[in-house]
């Protein structure tokens, strides 16, 4: 690994391989040359991705990094390549993933002077990352890069970012390289609290109506089986979050649905129900509490995070345990008792029939009438068995696909939570498969949010990264409809998108596709999506003015779920 | 309920960490009233004091945020009652011999120091808690202040635990 004399570029090259990384997903220019140089070197080694803008680059990253486990790589150049990937280093902040973004810097002695594609990135990105370094000497390289990957992947994952001045990238030392391990200011796997673990236990054994809420701390420590044990051992419901999906199979009898603004009737009205809430690896976000100040008072909270800030930050715990979920768990399920909470369960049940019912069937089955979301999400769940990826953007096509996909594996579910970054799903879909290349990868996007990130067909083109595209088209840019219909009067200030030709434009890019506007001819179209080797896309023209409910509105409490529009949205 | 609190940050000497300290209490919309940095007695590692005006519930919140980032190795929080604090003040004044003795009353009676003095003007120094920096200000007044200057706050806790201890206790060297 080591080597004499070689340029800061190389260096960097060097240190990624050191890191294992395989892919690289980046856009070069001026500032970060001398490294695009290196890389020539190392074609056969490095698999780097030319995306069409840096904004594809981080979120195909972050597709990577949640298909994958492991950490995403991207490169940038100074000045607008860097700030490009602003929007994606807060999408990965907020949703814990692991990047790192290495960007070119203008030499050092140019630093502060305004030369030319200078801006302070370290200053800009420093609200959205985890960490962020600028090195200006060659030999301090591998340490930075060593402490980049160290900090994204452990604790809390999130990006971080290295800025490299062309200095440093040109200069020659004799390169080592050492990989992190710890920093003596930073404690990513806090020591389980035992005493705190037996209260916890205590308080689960003797709970009437405890109820399990999960998030993706446990696909992020990989605890799935360790939850598995937990919840058949204990008998308790489980509910998700939205990035929790995946992390248990939504086929198993214990899985209650998915929480939050538009999740499921019973998981959201029962969290005001039961007496013990345990919450693993969430963090209260408000689109899941609804007005906290309403949200689960009656019960006694157990939440473990490996975030310390979490804890007590949203609701307050009677037991809040710092700690890696799986660490947690494991532990855990030495301590509880094996019970059964039929009962419990059967409530609901109960809820989840008249959800069925009001809601459900007309959803997935409409007997007449125009083409809904939720009978495309449902049918490609059916067909895929709900173990393909699948990755969405923002708006109604993706709380639609929540609620309609039934995700039985972990890693399946990609999509922007925290931040809702509409043009997240077409680059992180590529970034997906690249990451799991043996799995299905299927990408369901809005007709507005194609649009923002549609450039990366191209990346598609290049790469050949089968992704397979489902565009859920509304003609409107639907969910800010919806908002429009139910709370503004019908008025729809600038939400009725006037749409390209995309499969002309797909075609342009080389990728084939078919538009389908009956339901007839959706089984075929989903059919040759699937059976296509290579990248698909498919059109799907559904209903202009489908609603998304339930819907909890802004400021209700979860209990107040609306099962559908008929129930009142004045509020 | 709001009262002030000392908020204690021990760090890495890292570029950058002081902006990332102060963007969290942006962000919250909290005014920070006075902030001061130097090396603390662990050598290498540095010590903020930060007073806010705040409830103690937001004040854990940030502490929470602050020690979350990367480079920061220990935050607390402590009331005023908790903390021996000072600040210092610098004045300038003309300096004017004929006051009948009036400013040698003052300085005595506020228990400050003549720090330098000139034919134009004179340099009077204060240590003390605000109050006591504002009153002697105001004593000042009516000989024209030229120019005032004051600290931030420093505080230590009253608490017998050591940053060391903490440091121990989260098994590195010190
Ligand atoms: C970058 C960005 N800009 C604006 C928004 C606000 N927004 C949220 S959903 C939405 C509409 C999305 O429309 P479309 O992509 O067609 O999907 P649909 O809701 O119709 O399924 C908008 C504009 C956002 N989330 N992200």
């Amino acid at each position: 690994m080591n080597k004499m004399n070689i340029t800061g570029a190389e260096s960097v090259i060097r240190s990624l391989l050191a890191e294992d990384v395989s892919t690289i997903f980046g856009y070069p220019g001026g500032a970060i040359m001398p490294i695009y140089d290196a890389l020539y070197d190392f074609r056969e080694q490095v698999n780097h991705i030319l995306v069409r803008h840096e904004q594809g680059a981080i979120h195909a990253a972050q597709g990577f990094a949640r298909s994958s486990g492991k950490t995403g790589v991207v490169f940038a150049t100074s000045g607008p390549g860097a700030t490009n990937l602003i929007t994606g280093l807060a999408d990965a902040l907020i949703d814990s993933t692991p990047v790192v973004c290495i960007t070119g810097q203008v030499a050092s002695h140019l630093l502060g002077t305004d030369a030319f594609q200078e801006t302070d990135v370290i200053g800009i990105s420093m609200p959205v990352t985890k960490w962020n370094i600028q090195v200006t000497k060659s030999e301090d390289i591998p340490a930075a890069i060593a402490r980049a990957f160290y900090i994204a992947s452990t604790g809390r994952p999130g990006p971080v970012l290295v800025d490299i001045t062309k200095d440093a990238q040109f200069g020659k030392f004799d390169f080592q390289y050492e990989k992190c391990s710890s920093i003596r200011s930073y404690l990513p796997k806090p020591e389980l609290n035992v005493d705190l673990l037996h209260k916890a236990a205590s308080l689960i054994n003797n709970a009437k109506k405890p109820y399990l809420l999960i998030g993706q701390g446990i696909l992020l420590s990989e605890a799935q089986n360790e939850l598995m044990t937990f919840v058949e051992k204990s008998g308790l419901p489980v509910a998700s979050t939205l990035l929790g999906l995946g992390a248990f199979p939504a086929k198993h009898p214990n899985y209650v649905g998915y929480l939050g603004m538009h999740g499921n009737y019973a998981p959201n009205v029962l969290t005001n129900e039961c007496d013990v809430l345990i919450a693993i690896g969430m963090r209260f976000d408000d689109r899941v509490t609804g007005d906290v100040s309403r949200y689960a008072k009656q019960a006694k909270l157990i939440h473990i995070d490996i975030d310390k800030a979490e804890l007590n930050k949203i609701i307050p715990a009677e037991i809040a345990i710092h700690s890696d979920a799986k660490e947690a768990l494991t532990a855990l399920n030495k301590l509880v008792q094996s019970k059964n909470h039929d009962e419990w369960l059967n409530e609901f049940r109960k809820l989840e029939l008249e959800e069925y019912e009001e809601v459900i069937t007309d959803a997935i089955h409409p007997k007449e009438g125009e083409l809904k979301m939720s009978e495309v999400v449902n049918l490609i769940s059916e067909i895929t068995d709900g173990e393909a990826i699948v990755v969405t953007d923002v708006g109604q096509h993706q709380m639609i696909t929540s609620r309609y996909f039934k995700y039985q594996k972990p890693k399946t579910n990609i999509t922007s939570g925290g931040l809702g970054t509409m043009g997240f799903a077409l680059p992180a879909a590529i970034g997906a498969k690249l990451g799991a290349p043996e799995k299905e990868v299927i990408a369901i996007i809005g007709d507005g949010g194609f649009q923002m990130t549609i450039q990366e067909l191209g990346t598609i083109l290049q790469c050949g990264a089968a992704v397979k595209i489902v565009i859920l088209n509304n003609n409107f840019l639907g969910m800010v409809r919806q908002w429009q219909q139910l709370f503004f009067d019908r008025r729809y200030s600038f939400t009725d998108i006037k749409n390209p030709n995309f499969l002309k434009i797909a075609e342009g890019y080389g990728v084939s596709g078919e538009k389908v506007t009956t339901r007839e001819d959706l089984k075929i179209g989903l059919n040759n999506l699937l059976s296509n080797k290579n990248s698909y896309l498919l059109e799907v023209i559904v209903e202009r003015e489908e609603n998304v409910f339930p819907m909890v509105p802004t400021g209700a409490s979860v209990s107040e779920i609306l099962l559908t529009e008929k129930h009142g949205t004045n509020i | 309920m709001e009262q002030t609190f000392n908020i204690s940050v021990f760090t890495e000497n890292s570029i950058g960490i002081l902006n990332r300290i102060t963007i969290i209490f942006t962000r919250r919309h909290l005014n920070i009233e006075s902030i001061t940095a130097s090396e603390c007695e662990v050598p290498g590692v540095f010590r903020y004091t930060i007073v806010v005006n705040t409830s103690e519930e937001k004040v854990i919140k940030v502490v929470n945020q602050i020690e979350k980032q990367v480079d920061v190795l220990k935050a607390f929080y402590h009331s005023d009652s908790e903390v021996v604090y000072q600040e210092m003040a610098l004045y300038k004044l003309p300096t004017n011999l004929n006051n009948g003795g009036e400013m040698e009353q003052i300085l005595r009676m506020h228990h400050a120091r003549i720090l330098s003095l000139s034919p134009e003007f004179t340099t009077i120094e204060k240590t003390g808690r605000p109050e006591e920096i504002n009153s002697l200000f105001e004593a000042l007044h009516p000989f024209g202040v030229l120019e005032y200057a004051k600290s931030g706050r420093v505080a230590i806790s009253k608490p017998m635990k050591t940053l060391e201890d903490y440091l121990t206790e989260m098994s590195f060297e010190v």
